[in-house]
């Protein structure tokens, strides 16, 4: 997806100079428009011809226009901004500490071998089951969503960066080997550079995750955010501001994905794309 | 023999595989290195050549034997060896530069005064103007070169390459060969150099190591007399073939 955010740059001064060749040469560009407006007007249509309420599938319309009037009243960005803040907050507690462990886990045998029966179970557990739980123990405020988007969002970060500390070719541990390079310079210059394309592809997934856990954390107990509006809406049958939600949620992880990938694009240019897994 | 760089004698190395079975890799090797002679040590595969180059560089242990430099024994990697393994082994994350001045930079030596240093053997290996790129810009020959320059950045006295243009096209490894011996002569280091070409070897050594396979031992050291500098066309020479017909013959037996 980054790919397709830098090649737009050359992509728009081949368009602007032959527009004809160039949707020519990609004969889904205008289709991927196309089909939206279709489903769009489909729907419509459909909601229209048969007359389905509105509390079962509200019209297009109805949900633009409750998306336009929310935005307009900031009802819908005060509720953004803590969803957001709170997905943010519990990704970098996820990030670090997943970066943190899986380098200490990767770098000695016995610490793994001694923890790694308990990650497992740990990970086969559906965290999502503890929400309610934390929602018992932090209370109905902020740190219970950001606790439960990091517990979300650390597997991702601990699994890719122990994965990727562990995929070395010998010959590049020969090669500070044979410059005397005491572990730290090896793990410093060598190791941790190398798993980056990895720990991208955990960041990356565990972003995703963290605004999947602070919507829970919301859902379990809250007085305020994207999911607590939701629910609210749900409540009072409003349907179309249930879309209308669900559109700004859908715009909130397309944009943390995107400004993850231009991140990493920018850190791990030298990467083979096959490398990088789950990007 | 005092004044050799190198001395191996007695070199044993045994293997225990998992199934607990002991392989010899290398049965009593003795050889020796004078400095500044261009050595190829020629072989089939698994006949322990890069075990017993692994060993040379302080990489592997060895079972029994000796192996000194200059009088000392090598029990562990040393600053006045630089190696070129089979890939290049380049960080890609890392300029041209900058991976040249990787062993400067673990062995805690003076960055300033090398930089300059590691300019020049880029440019000594045919890459000036190429200090900034990365190692995904350049072809595979070209960061052979790299690789060369950054295990001559430190000034070893002693070059260990393990087959190192055994990836590239035939043409291209002529011509890599051609800038190995000159850079050899204007670096003036020892190079200890493992190969399966037979013609490879003959065209690059002073002197052909032939080895033989499980356990490796040293069959015989065949001196290449053909006259320095050594350009292509001596490969078509009729000494030239006596000397690869004699190291083919070596193995036949």
């Amino acid at each position: 997806m980054a790919d397709d955010v830098l090649i737009a740059r050359s992509a728009w001064r081949e368009f602007r100079e032959e527009p004809a060749a160039f949707v020519r040469t990609r004969p889904h560009l205008p289709l991927i428009p196309l089909v939206f407006v279709g489903f769009v007007a489909l729907w419509e249509w459909v909601v229209r011809a048969w007359a389905i309420p509105p509390f079962l599938l509200p019209a297009p319309s109805a949900v633009g226009a409750s998306l336009a009037g929310g935005l307009m009243s900031r009802l819908y960005l005060e509720h953004f901004w803590v969803t957001l803040g709170e997905a943010l907050l519990g990704f970098l507690i996820a990030a670090l500490a997943g970066i943190t462990l899986g380098a200490i886990i990767a770098q000695f045998r016995l610490v793994e071998r001694t923890f790694y029966p308990y990650l497992v179970a740990l990970q086969t557990l559906p965290k999502i089951a503890i929400a309610p739980l934390i929602i018992v123990w932090f209370g109905f405020g902020v740190p219970s969503k950001v606790i439960i988007a990091a517990t979300v969002a650390f597997f991702p970060v601990l699994v890719n960066v122990i994965v990727g500390l562990k995929t070395i070719d010998q010959s590049k541990l020969d090669l500070m080997r044979s410059l005397n390079a005491s572990h730290w310079q090896t793990f410093r210059l060598v190791r941790f550079p190398n798993a980056l394309p990895f720990v991208f592809a955990g960041l990356d997934i565990a972003i995703v995750f963290s605004v999947l856990g602070a919507i829970v954390g919301e859902f379990v107990g809250a007085q305020r955010g994207l999911g607590n509006l939701i629910l609210q809406f749900n409540f009072g049958l409003d349907i179309a501001g249930v879309f209308a939600v669900l559109i700004l949620l859908s715009v909130l992880g397309v944009s943390l994905h995107l400004v993850m990938q231009v991140i990493q694009r920018r850190l791990i240019f030298w990467a083979e794309p096959e490398q990088v897994i789950g990007a | 023999m005092s004044q050799a760089l190198i001395v191996v004698s007695d070199l044993e190395k045994t293997y225990t595989t998992r199934g607990r079975a002991r392989v010899r890799a290398l049965g009593g090797i003795s050889l020796a290195i004078e400095a500044g002679e261009f050595v190829t040590i020629v072989g089939q595969s698994g006949c322990g050549k890069t075990t017993l180059l692994k060993i040379l560089a302080g990489l592997l242990p060895r079972t029994a034997g000796t192996v000194t430099l200059r009088g000392k024994p090598v029990d562990r990697p040393t600053r006045d060896i630089g190696i070129v393994f089979q890939d290049p082994v380049l960080l890609p994350w890392r300029t041209v530069l900058d991976n040249v001045m990787l062993p400067v930079q673990v062995l805690g030596l003076d960055r300033d005064a090398h930089r300059a240093r590691a300019r020049d053997l880029l440019g000594l290996v045919g890459l000036e103007g190429f200090e900034d790129k990365y190692p995904h810009e350049l072809s595979g020959g070209m960061r052979q070169r790299v690789a060369i320059a950054r295990a001559l950045v430190h000034d070893p006295s002693l070059l260990l390459m393990d087959e190192p243009f055994g990836a590239l096209d035939a043409m291209t490894r002529e011509h890599m060969n051609l800038e190995l011996l000159r850079v050899w002569q204007e670096a003036r280091k020892t190079i200890v150099f493992i190969t399966h070409s037979i013609p490879e070897a003959v065209f690059l050594a002073d002197r052909v190591v032939v080895m033989s396979a499980r356990p490796g031992r040293v069959v015989e050291v065949v001196g290449v007399d053909l006259g320095r500098p050594r350009d292509l066309d001596m490969m078509a020479s009729d000494e030239f073939g006596v000397y690869t017909r004699k190291i083919r013959h070596l193995f036949d037996d």
